[in-house]
């Protein structure tokens, strides 16, 4: 619109290049008429932000990359083959995306929650009727278990293209890892809600860590544990316990999975996707033929 | 004629049958893989699954299980895990065509064309993530997340059934005690994924789509994945009910159902059946042949093996990369193993220590 209201404003002068140490904007019919975004991105401000002129050139397009830090974890140059949905499936793109997802609708979360016997169930029912049309507690669940099968398919399809072959062996580790943090931190998160599905889900599975051999109390050899006469091993002491905090799923149980959940999974979860993103960089970008 | 269709899906369902079904399904599809690959297949295969589906939606105790708002996503991924199967089917048999013609794979073609990731990369991921934020929201929009009765730890539900992702694993504990079962064979899904860059030394089919450039790796994959983990979760999520019995997709869940147990021990077989005559008191002479067959299992026949069906790839790879390769394996190959003896002999444990808590 600024364009046209102003018909007789002239081009603006040609900046000499390399006399502020600046880079010049590009020569592109783009700022032959400035309008009211050019000025926007002539002034101190956007240009004190955004270290390149407007990304139509291949300098700045690289340069829009370079010089963010949440795109430069890509490289400069994709290989168009790796670009198609056909190769990827978009599904570690996905995963991503759901971890923000997650990631956002659980600090909302937070807010209305208190991770007591007390109160958990209550807070849970207070979201649903509280909050008209509030759908954060169904974007995070069905995010959860959508996240679940965007992970096995990106599995499946890097072991497909036998893309964890040398050299991303190392990247591929970093996967599983990640893999693994993505089912602790489903199964952190499906004992918050307190209900009856939530605390016998977790029994079930916890219950496993009661046989775990030498460390639980129903597993094998665990009677070899002990000093003397002294079992070491007993159901106040064994790796279940450390678990759940407890000889049962209680109380304790709620606030360490609630921690584990909310912090200390999502945040290694954090730093190994850097790892993974950044190896992806390193080991020579999304994989292809070599 | 409903009723006999009922009939027979339930009795197709049954474990026995389920696991046979999706064996067959994989080792066809590989086989047939120049079939199963074209778009008509891939179509009908899509109109026939959506037929059922919607066919078995009118049975009520389907209907039910299938639109339990948790179980909604697992229907997602079978039909998800069928399209990317087919897909990755389709590619690989494309691409081993034009190599067999001496061209390069399709991937190749395009790989020395590069683009700039301002603005093809970050434009695609961001119209991927519009689109699929607008799936999450309808999602979200048509189904409240479930809550149950408040947490009550004196009353358990029959069935109790652990997160979905993990009855894969619970449908092990009826083939296996909780320490193999939740514990070690877990544990070595974990380290077997870690360890494949390691021990796959074939350097072919590096980033492109290839099925006859690496069979092997293909076919062990997509059976621990397909057949030992998807079709395991949907057996346990769908086919069993109360008390852990078996019922079919097209059955009601009785809570009076109860399967006969009729299992035996090893020991018994070898001592009664076989030497006639009573088992030994001392539990290490009773269960010496069980331990033995394990140890067998573990110890010599991945040298035998060796010799014999894996020879030229242990000469390929190498001793320590083939032992590690050879016990993933056979880890990955017990599940199938004991659910067979299971089904053939009603044998419950090869080795039944209970004096340690030590079954296998």
């Amino acid at each position: 619109m600024a364009e046209q209201t102003t018909p007789d404003k002239k081009p603006a002068p040609k900046k000499k290049p390399a006399d502020d140490g600046r880079i010049p904007p590009p020569p592109s019919s783009h700022y032959e008429r400035p309008g009211m975004m050019d000025q926007v991105r002539d002034s101190q401000i956007w240009r004190s932000i955004f270290r390149h002129g407007y990304p139509n050139t291949v300098r700045n397009r690289s340069l829009a990359v370079l010089s963010n830090i949440f795109l430069h974890l890509h490289p400069i140059n994709v290989r168009s083959s790796g670009l198609r949905l056909s190769f990827t499936w978009c599904m570690g793109g996905l995963t991503f995306f759901l971890f923000l997802i997650e990631t956002i609708t659980g600090v909302l979360l937070m807010f209305y929650y208190r991770p007591t016997a007390e109160y958990a169930y209550q807070d849970i029912i207070a979201l649903a009727e509280h909050v008209p049309m509030g759908i954060m507690r169904e974007l995070h669940r069905w995010g959860a278990h959508a996240m679940v099968i965007t992970v096995w398919l990106h599995m499946f399809r890097v072991f497909m293209t036998g893309s964890y072959k040398p050299p991303r062996e190392f990247n591929w580790n970093v996967g599983v890892i990640l893999l693994v943090l993505t089912l602790l931190l489903s199964f952190t998160g499906y004992l918050l809600p307190w209900d009856q599905l939530a605390i016998w889900a977790i029994t079930v599975g916890s219950n496993m860590a009661r046989a775990t051999p030498l460390l639980g109390y129903e597993g094998p050899l665990a009677s070899l544990m002990a000093v003397g006469d002294v079992g070491l091993v007993h159901s106040g002491d064994d790796a279940r316990f450390a678990l759940l905090g407890g000889r049962f799923v209680g109380e304790a149980t709620l606030l360490r999975f609630y921690v584990l959940h909310c912090i200390f999974i999502p945040l290694a979860a954090a730093i190994l996707m850097a790892v993974h993103f950044w190896r992806i960089r390193k080991d020579g970008g999304i994989s292809g033929p070599l | 004629m409903t009723e006999t269709l009922y009939g027979f899906f339930n009795a197709l369902s049954e474990p026995k049958m389920f696991f046979a079904l999706f064996t067959i399904i994989v080792f066809v599809m590989i086989w047939k893989r120049e079939i199963v690959c074209t778009n008509k297949f891939g179509i009908a295969m899509f109109i026939v699954s959506s037929v059922f589906f919607v066919w078995a939606l009118g049975h009520p105790g389907f209907y039910k299980n299938v639109s339990k708002a948790d179980n909604v996503p697992i229907v997602f991924m079978l039909f998800l895990v069928g399209y990317f199967t087919w897909l990755s089917f389709r590619r690989a048999v494309i691409n081993d065509r034009r190599m067999e013609r001496g061209e390069l794979p399709e991937e190749a073609v395009e790989n020395p064309k590069k683009v700039l990731t301002w603005p093809d990369l970050v434009y695609s991921e961001f119209i991927c993530s519009v689109l699929f934020m607008a799936v999450m929201m309808i999602w979200a929009l048509a189904l409240d997340a479930p809550l149950e009765e408040p947490a009550n730890p004196g009353k358990t539900p029959n069935p109790s059934k652990a997160p979905w992702y993990f009855l894969g694993l619970q449908e092990m504990l009826v083939y296996y005690d909780p320490w193999l079962a939740g514990v070690v064979l877990p544990g070595m899904i974990i380290v077997g994924l870690m360890a494949i860059p390691y021990v796959d030394t074939n350097p072919k089919g590096n980033g492109y789509y290839t099925f006859n450039e690496r069979p092997f790796a293909i076919t062990t994959f997509l059976f621990g994945f397909i057949v030992l983990w998807v079709s395991m979760i949907i057996l346990m999520t769908f086919l069993r009910g109360p008390n852990q019995a078996f019922f079919g997709p097209f059955e009601e869940w009785n809570l009076h159902k109860v399967e006969p147990t009729v299992n035996i021990q090893f020991s018994q077989i070898f001592w009664e059946s076989w030497l006639g005559m009573k088992r030994p008191e001392f539990w290490l002479t009773r269960e010496m042949p069980g331990i033995l067959l394990c140890l067998g299992y573990v110890f010599v026949l991945p040298f035998l093996l060796g010799q014999t069906l894996f020879r030229k790839m242990l000469g390929q790879m190498g001793m320590p990369r083939y032992l590690t390769m050879i016990s993933m394996f056979l880890i990955m190959l017990a599940l199938p193993i004991k659910m067979i003896l299971r089904w053939a002999f009603n044998l419950q444990f090869i080795v039944n220590i209970q004096e340690l808590f030590l079954n296998v």
